[in-house]
């Protein structure tokens, strides 16, 4: 066997899964020992250009509460037709459409490199994909202008049989008839009235009149006819709308000095979930929100529309002085469910110079898998580009996103499903699988997304519940399969199926080999998930201080050391990285919020729980590179050691890319060295960082904010902040000396965190 | 049917049944109690045995030939004609008279007081007869007469005299046979009983034709004949005495068989005729100049043509009052019982030769004002001191002159400016308002009008949104605008609604309108702020295709449900959003009953008709629209209501806020776009095409003693003083009454300050004052001498309707007949020369006013009928709330013209004749107006060439029965028929509907219920019936 850095790498490429231990602990008790629980980040729509889907439907165990999909790691009996379940153990005859099977022709289901495997269902119309705007009018004219662009750009990327919706909001929100002649309808609501869903549909002329909501859903097609005059194909109202949104006015309402602007966002999206929800429920469809300030009026405001009282930060949070917090995020979390229950989601792109409310809305796309896009301006390519990227295309020209999914997770016997972190929400379906303590959004084996794409990423919590007293034979293995079924952007339905299995091992006998199975980098991100997952109900100190118990407990459970001399103190290569890791996590924005208002601790939450791996460990530890005239550029220690003055420095902090240019470089470039011929090096060195950073521009979705600074410059803080203070006004012995830049800064440097680590770890009253 | 038929029938039995009918015709049957009277009096005054009055009935068809037919023939003949067929009343007359001739009055000093009490006789009787028809053409001598003429009634006429009017003489009703109409009730004056009794072998009756007429004796019998004089002169209509006997048999509502011809017993033409006093007063006033510099001087009559010359006082257009001359204190008010009051006509319309109105700006610091009551500068004020300070003549405070306005007195104590400063020398001026008037003190903007379209199924089914939105494109260059500016300040916006409320924006820039749905009509509110409220010039062209798209896009909309309350809602969100005042035209369906505030359900319940709680279907049902109206008017929001109903629609209910907001209510039953298209198209015209101000407040100031007590129109009170207009236009008035505070000083006279402040029409804040001084006098023939029977009639009116919110109609008909005895009965009892209780004595100036209070009472609102419709009653009732003195005068008595007569050579319209069946003839065309309504009706015999020349038909028989419209023909006759009609629509704020009928058609019905002076088609009394009742009222009081 290769080593298991290969191993996890070509299981994370077949299955887009990563697991925190590659080789699990037989028993409940010796699991939870473990102090990192067996778990896996789970990206469902890994892109896999060398898979083709299948044509035909997955074959179930027709067991009614297993409906395990047949996989490769089932035993089959090709002479009697019969395959056995390797969940339930139940046996199953193959259908019909199977008596051709035997050893030399099989499924592909049963090749063991189709452990993930796609297949395309036939059945139903196929449904188009609806994409509604929601569009914020309270906005300075070059901001709406800019808005405008983009929205009218956007349509040229939609696909022509897409349904469009337009609503527009301000102080009253409308919501634009598309398919009139002659004269441009809209349906107006006041922005501080919250109307049921019914009312909603009954205003918007989307029921029969009279008829009272008769049981057992009314005739689609009529509702369909009622609803197409907010929502068009695209290529039907592709003029009407361009124009349209051309035309968006401000708000023509004015705003009194020292006031806000009226901005009904509350309603304004809960107009647009209820038409959804009224014509196409269980429909896959995009509510984008376009908002550029605070909502100020009406259920879901964040804030009153004095200018005076300024909007909530974490300070009012913490002394509980946030009045419409608490309202707010009740109204929107209620919307968001209201959303995901009919499989929508929302995206939010917020662009404004202060706090537009996110901490409250942020559910919308956190529940429901919406985008959230955070800019200062609709003016700014940052914007421009990231909302243009969300129409992206993958290699076959379709849309890299998917809609209305349901991920559901079986599991053997000795293992159960504790929850899930990531853009979803429960489904309530309780199965045998479930385990009965929560991790993250638990007590479901079955979660709704309603929107998801390739780099969508869930963190699955397990517990090992077999019991210690039943040992599992040598060689057992435990087997997980994720079936998640969605509306591919091409409208077909598809279901992807995902079997994976891994070896139980001893923990007694075993341990050696269970540590080496250690995926650090996956544990790291898994337990960053679960403690931002508690940072958004608990106190940040407290997290904190559960993190680093779990860091002691991990270090004192795998750590070589004498009792008590934290100088002998020693982690193996599989769990080296790990405590830096935490280091850094413990200084990220996901779990301190000193210098972020609440709602750029939000937007960096909700990247970190839907991320990839690679991303979210960047977002941890975000990655530097140095550039020099003595050799190529390299990765270089996230330490203030690395800022030296003849380098120029990348880092990629998933949010930020920043170039810094040392004292010297930014000297030389001040003084034009760069446009001299006989410094053509010069200018490629300064050139390098930046084709470097386009690259990454190129491929991120949000993008990031792009900084160009040097040494000395204001937005050198970004830099500053993120390295590793290991010099800093206090530690005398560097300043002023040529290796590095002191911080100034009273946080602790990573040395004086391990050191503290060690300490503890060996400590024998700990 | 031989007189026996009539012998035989017991007199009273037939009596009786014809007392109940009357007081049906009054309100319920309690009505006895009140009439009880009535009912009883047949023993009192016994007078007349039914069996008279019958007899008349039946001289028609089988009389024997009349001994003195011919006479009567050519009476009415003469009537007609106006000729001179009376020989002037001279010595015959005069003689009979004389026993009860009296000195006259010294109040009728107007009228020749000097001349002997013969002479007065004869002028009275001179004046009464002929008055009615040749006018005193023909009777110079008697010269006085005209005017002495209306004094009649003072002076007693000749009992004798008085007799004759009710019953006709046996011998004569024979004789008038055919001529019936015009049975010279006269001539039995003396003669009367006797030959009665005998021609028509009333034998039986006589006991009680007998008792009751004291002068049955009637000396000769041969006599009266000869003088067909006398008779004339006497009926004066004073006598009702002799009317009682006949009243059971008058009472219509009686027996069946009275029916038609039977009630003749008095002259008609006896009977103070209003038609009458308006030619007398339009030929004694007409044409000439009333310069209004005399305290409490009695204007001409309302129907009068005369130019008004301001010269210190407010023109009678502007405010008009019930008497000119205020009693002194509140003891002489209450003992008559006139009711003291003005009628306001803000901003009535002034004719072209009189100057409109001045503007007077006192800069920055605001008009001057006295200092404690407020009053504004005005010629009351008394400037004392050298010119540095006055008194105010309102409150009696001496106030300081400002630096800035100081002026020399000249020798007589005026200021020498006094003519060069408006304020200081007419009756009626503006001042510009400055910040301190304005809302918020912020300077008002121009006001804007709102278009509200229902496009319901009705509503486009009967083809008037599109006819409405195609005429909106033009009528919109017609919005009013200010004097000398190029363009209207107004704006214009436009809704569309059923259900749920269609906003539209029609900003200048837009390539196209933009139509923004409001559903949510529980809450309503304006979706847009820019681009609703938009110039018409500016926007023209969206604006046009706007209304180009209006009807196509509802076209087949199938939605029957409408909204109200909400859409009210929706103009007044508007217009405050826009900070501006304005109008809202609403054209509506049908009764609201969608699931919306305001929703309103059937009510109409006739079975309530004459019941204690008939009142309930007229009160607005309270709650949501009481709000709105108190919103509208703090806004100026001003509603009008075109209603195009098909069935009920609770008129009381939806009519409430245009009548709280200044608006008006129009109606168009059944309206089809081909057929009553033009109709309303005129109306919409002139409403819109008004001068009128907006977010008016109106305040009344008076001089001490007295103040104004109460308020009646289209207004809004929050206090008890300001008395508070959405808007007002040239139409609506307000009557305001008055009541004694205090002594009043017979010098100083009682002055009136009406000051209302209003946002003209291009967004400038003003105030328009009007200021009026009337006399004082302890003398209570002083104020009988000043009443002003049309303001009366519309002080009562407007009592009587807000009255029937609270009380049963019997109560409120009444109280109407109570108050008529009791003001004519105080006349009697303190200003008229001592006559016989049997005599009717009516000041001069009051002379018609029963047959005003008699069609009050007539009136669709008030007359209790359940065959009239609910909605059409409650219309009546609020229309006449804003009503003027011109509407109300031609609402009760309608003008009928004879068309057949008329001079196609010149531009008069023919002298309309009396209100009553008797003045049609078969052979004759009239038209009838009463300012809502206008007739043309054909007589069954009317010549072909008439009717060809005005129809182009050969015949009437050729003429349908569904034709509407008059066609314009290229012949005199035409023409002046249409020339007629046009200008009584211009005289009017109503285009009236023409409806034209054929005598004995059904539709005629409609027609003979304008005929005031008969008996009312859905119960009423006649004239002459309520005059005998009120005669009988009046000597109960006095006994």
């Amino acid at each position: 066997m290769a080593t298991y850095q290969e191993f996890i790498q070509q299981n994370e490429d077949r299955d887009g899964v990563r697991f925190s231990w590659n080789l699990w602990p037989s028993s409940r008790l010796e699991a939870t020992r473990m102090v990192v629980p067996v778990s896996c980040l789970f990206t469902p729509l890994k892109e896999r250009p060398d898979l083709p889907p299948v044509q035909y439907e997955p074959l179930l165990c027709t067991r009614a509460n297993c409906k395990a999909v047949l996989n490769p790691l089932c035993q089959v009996d090709f002479r009697a037709k019969i395959w056995a379940c390797n969940f339930c153990f139940q046996r199953n005859p193959f259908p019909p459409s199977y008596s051709g099977i035997s050893e030399v022709n099989q499924p592909a289901e049963l090749m063991p490199q189709f452990s993930t495997i796609e297949y395309i269902v036939q059945r139903g119309p196929p449904t188009p994909l609806i994409f509604l705007y929601v569009v914020d009018t309270c906005l300075e004219e070059e901001d709406l202008q800019a808005l405008r662009e983009s929205l009218q750009m956007s349509l040229s990327l939609l696909p022509p049989n897409a349904m469009v919706g337009l609503i527009t909001f301000g102080r009253m929100i409308q919501v634009h008839e598309l398919n009139c002649e002659g004269i441009a309808k809209s349906y107006v609501f006041r922005g501080n009235k919250d109307l049921a869903p019914k009312q909603i549909q009954e205003m918007l002329g989307l029921m029969k009149p009279g008829t009272p909501a008769p049981q057992g859903r009314p005739a689609a097609p009529q509702e369909a006819t009622a609803s197409c005059r907010f929502l068009q194909p695209v290529q039907k109202v592709d003029m009407n709308l361009t124009d349209l949104m051309g035309e968006l006015q401000r708000d023509p309402w004015p705003v009194a000095q020292g006031k806000r602007p009226l901005r009904s966002t509350g309603i304004a999206l809960s107009i647009a979930v209820g038409l959804l929800e009224g014509t196409f429920p269980n429909t896959g469809a995009r509510i984008m929100l376009f908002t550029g300030g605070p909502p100020t009026q009406g259920p879901g405001m964040v804030v009153g529309d004095e200018l005076k009282t300024p909007i909530r930060s974490w300070h009012d949070i913490q002394k509980d002085n946030a009045r419409h917090l608490k309202k707010a995020t009740k109204y929107y979390e209620a919307l968001a469910n209201r959303a995901a229950t009919s499989g929508h989601c929302v995206d939010i792109y917020a662009c404004a110079l202060d706090q537009t409310g996110l901490l409250e809305m942020k559910c919308l796309s956190n529940l429901t898998g919406g985008h959230i896009v955070m800019g200062d301006s609709f003016n700014t390519s940052l914007f421009k580009q990231t909302f243009q990227r969300v129409f992206s295309k993958d290699y076959n020209g379709e849309f890299r996103m998917a809609f209305g999914g349901t991920l559901e997770v079986k599991t053997s016997r000795e293992l159960k499903v504790a929850g899930a972190i990531g853009p979803c929400v429960s489904l309530n379906s309780k199965g045998p699988c479930v385990s009965e303590n929560e991790m993250g959004t638990g007590g479901t084996c079955q979660w709704k997304l309603c929107n998801l794409d390739p780099s969508t990423t869930l963190g699955m919590y397990f517990e090992v519940v077999n019991q210690h007293n039943a040992p599992i034979p040598q060689g057992g293995r435990g087997v997980v399969q994720f079936v998640t079924q969605y509306q591919h952007s091409s409208t077909q339905r598809r279901i992807r199926v995902t079997t994976v299995a891994r070896n139980w091992a001893d923990a007694q006998s075993q341990i050696q080999h269970i540590e080496s199975s250690f995926d650090q980098e996956a544990s790291a991100v898994l337990m960053a998930r679960l403690g931002v997952f508690r940072a958004e109900s608990e106190e940040g100190p407290d997290v904190l201080r559960w993190l680093d118990r779990q860091l002691i407990r991990l270090c004192q459970k795998f750590g070589q050391f004498n009792k008590d001399d934290p100088n002998s103190f020693r982690l193996s290569e599989s769990l080296s990285l790990y405590p830096q890791f935490m280091f850094h996590l413990r200084r990220s924005p996901f779990l301190q919020v000193f210098n972020n208002s609440p709602d750029e601790s939000s937007y960096y939450r909700h990247h970190f729980m839907r991320q990839d791996l690679t991303q979210s460990l960047i977002m941890i530890q975000p990655i530097l590179y140095s550039y020099s005239f003595h050799g190529p550029p390299e990765p270089v220690l996230l330490d203030s050691s690395s800022i030296l003055p003849d380098r120029i420095l990348l880092m990629d902090t998933f949010f930020q890319l920043v170039i810094y240019h040392g004292e010297t470089i930014a000297q030389w470039r001040k003084a034009g060295y760069q446009n001299m011929p006989e410094y053509e090096n010069f200018k490629q060195l300064l050139q390098a960082p930046l084709d470097d950073a386009q690259e990454i521009l190129q491929m991120r979705f949000p993008m990031p904010r792009y900084i160009d600074t040097e040494h000395g410059g204001s937005q050198a803080r970004f830099l500053l902040s993120k390295v590793n203070p290991s010099q800093t006004h206090n530690n005398l012995y560097a300043w002023g000396q040529e290796t590095g830049a002191p911080i100034l800064t009273d946080d602790v440097s990573l040395q004086v965190f391990m050191d503290h680590l060690k300490k503890l770890a060996v400590s024998s009253s700990a | 049917m031989s007189q026996q038929g009539y012998v035989a029938t017991p007199p009273y039995s037939q009596a009786q049944p014809g007392m109940g009918g009357y007081p049906t015709g009054f309100g319920s049957p309690s009505a006895q109690a009140l009439y009880g009277h009535y009912g009883a009096p047949p023993q009192t005054y016994p007078s007349q045995p039914a069996g008279m009055q019958k007899a008349p009935a039946s001289s028609p068809s089988g009389m024997p030939p009349p001994p003195v037919p011919g006479h009567y023939g050519s009476n009415i003949q003469q009537n007609g004609a106006h000729s001179q067929r009376f020989p002037p009343p001279p010595a015959a007359s005069t003689p009979s008279m004389s026993p009860y001739g009296q000195p006259p009055l010294s109040q009728y000093q107007s009228m020749a007081q000097a001349t002997p009490p013969t002479q007065q006789l004869a002028n009275q009787m001179s004046a009464m007869n002929i008055g009615g028809y040749g006018q005193s053409l023909m009777q110079p001598p008697q010269s006085p007469s005209s005017s002495a003429g209306q004094q009649q009634f003072q002076s007693a006429p000749p009992p004798a005299m008085g007799h004759p009017l009710l019953t006709p003489p046996g011998p004569q009703s024979p004789s008038m046979g055919a001529p019936s109409p015009m049975t010279p009730g006269p001539p039995m004056g003396s003669m009367t009983a006797p030959p009665m009794g005998m021609t028509n072998s009333l034998s039986g009756p006589p006991p009680m034709g007998g008792g009751a007429f004291q002068q049955p004796p009637g000396p000769r019998p041969q006599g009266f004949p000869p003088q067909p004089g006398p008779y004339g002169g006497q009926m004066p209509g004073a006598q009702m005495a002799g009317l009682q006997p006949g009243f059971p048999g008058a009472f219509p509502g009686g027996t069946a068989q009275m029916a038609g011809p039977p009630q003749k017993k008095l002259d008609p033409d006896s009977i103070p005729s209003t038609t009458q006093v308006i030619e007398d007063d339009q030929a004694k006033r007409g044409g000439q100049v009333y310069a209004t510099n005399l305290r409490g001087q009695v204007p001409p009559l309302v129907t009068t043509n005369f130019t008004v010359q301001d010269q210190g006082n407010a023109s009678p257009r502007f405010m008009r009052c019930t008497t000119y001359s205020f009693p002194c204190t509140s003891d002489l008010a209450k003992q008559c019982q006139v009711p003291l009051a003005t009628i306001i006509k803000p901003f009535a319309t002034l004719p072209k030769d009189e100057t409109p109105l001045y503007l007077v700006n006192h800069g920055e610091t605001g008009p001057i004002r006295c200092n404690r009551c407020k009053a504004y500068m005005c010629p009351f004020m008394q400037f004392i001191d050298g010119g540095r300070r006055y008194q105010c003549g309102f409150c009696n405070c001496v106030n300081e002159v400002p630096v800035q306005y100081f002026q020399h007195l000249d020798h007589m104590g005026r200021r020498m400016d006094l003519y060069e400063r408006p304020e200081l020398s007419l009756g009626s001026y503006e001042f510009a308002a400055t910040l301190d008037y304005c809302k918020n003190n912020q300077p008002s903007n121009p006001p804007a009008y709102i278009f509200m379209i229902d496009v319901s199924y009705t509503n486009i089914k009967s083809g008037l949104v599109k006819l409405l939105c195609e005429e909106l494109k033009t009528l919109l260059d017609r919005l009013p605008k200010e004097e000398g500016m190029e363009s209207s300040a107004i704006k214009v916006g436009f809704v569309t609604y059923n259900k749920i409320l269609h906003f539209y924006n029609v900003k200048s820039g837009l390539g196209q309108p933009q139509m923004m749905v409001v559903s949510d009509v529980a809450e309503v509110f304006v979706p847009l702020l820019d681009g609703f409220l938009v110039n018409f010039q500016e926007s023209r062209a969206v604006i046009n295709n706007l209304l180009d798209h209006i009807p196509e896009m509802f076209a087949d909309t199938n939605e029957s449900e409408t909204v109200f309350a909400p859409v009210i809602q929706a103009g007044v969100e508007a217009l405050k959003a826009a900070e501006c005042s304005g109008k809202l035209f609403i054209f509506h369906s049908s009764i609201p009953t969608a699931e919306a505030p305001g929703k309103l359900k059937n009510r109409d319940d006739r079975k309530l008709v004459n019941t204690e709680k008939e009142k309930t279907l007229f009160q607005p049902l309270r709650g949501v629209y009481e709000q709105l109206s108190k919103e509208c008017v703090s806004q100026g929001c001003c509603v009008d209501l075109f209603l195009f109903p098909s069935q009920y629609l609770d008129i009381a209910t939806m009519g409430d806020v245009p009548t709280h907001t200044g608006g008006s209510v129009y109606k168009y039953n059944n309206f089809q776009a081909h057929v009553d298209g033009e109709h309303f198209l005129s109306d919409l015209r002139k409403d819109l095409e008004k001068s009128i101000g907006f977010d008016a407040i109106m305040r009344v100031r008076t001089s001490t003693g007295f103040r104004a007590t109460d308020f009646f129109g289209a207004i809004y009170m929050n206090n008890t003083t300001d008395v508070e207009m959405a808007a007002v236009d040239c139409d609506k008035a307000v009557t305001v009454e008055f009541k004694h505070d205090d002594t009043l000083s017979e010098d100083t006279g009682a002055l009136i300050q009406c000051a209302l402040l209003y946002t003209t029409i291009s967004g400038q804040r003003r105030l328009r004052i009007h200021n009026l001084s009337l006399n004082c006098s302890s003398q209570l023939a002083d104020l009988y001498k000043s009443c002003e029977t049309d303001a009366l009639i519309n002080f009562f009116a407007k009592s009587a309707y807000r009255a029937m919110l609270n009380q049963p109609l019997k109560t409120v008909r009444e109280i109407l007949v109570n108050q008529t005895a009791h003001m004519l009965a105080c006349y009697r009892k303190n200003c008229a020369s001592p006559s016989a209780a049997s005599q009717l004595i009516l000041p001069d100036a009051m002379k018609v006013f029963p047959v005003y209070m008699n069609s009050l009472m007539k009136t669709p609102a008030l007359v209790g009928n359940a065959e009239l419709s609910t909605d059409d009653r409650a219309l009546h009732r609020l229309a006449v709330m804003s009503m003027g003195v011109e509407e109300t005068q031609v609402l009760l008595y309608p003008r009928l013209i004879p068309v057949h007569s008329v001079d196609v050579g010149s531009d008069v319209i023919p002298a309309p004749v009396r209100c009553s069946e008797e003045r049609l003839n078969d052979a004759g065309v009239f038209l009838l107006e009463n300012g809502r309504s206008l007739f043309l009706w054909l007589g069954q015999a009317c010549p072909p060439d008439l009717i060809q020349s005005l129809f182009n038909v050969p015949s009437l028989a050729h003429l349908t029965a569904e034709v509407t419209s008059l066609p314009e023909l290229d012949n005199p006759h035409s023409k002046k028929l249409h020339s007629i009609i046009s200008s009584i629509r211009e005289l009017r704020p109503y285009s009236m509907k023409l409806l034209i009928v054929k005598q004995k058609d059904r539709p005629e019905m409609l027609f003979r219920q304008y005929l005031v002076e008969d008996k009312g088609l859905h119960g009423g009394a006649s004239y002459m019936d309520f005059l005998c009742y009120v005669h009988r009222e009046i000597r109960q009081l006095l006994t």
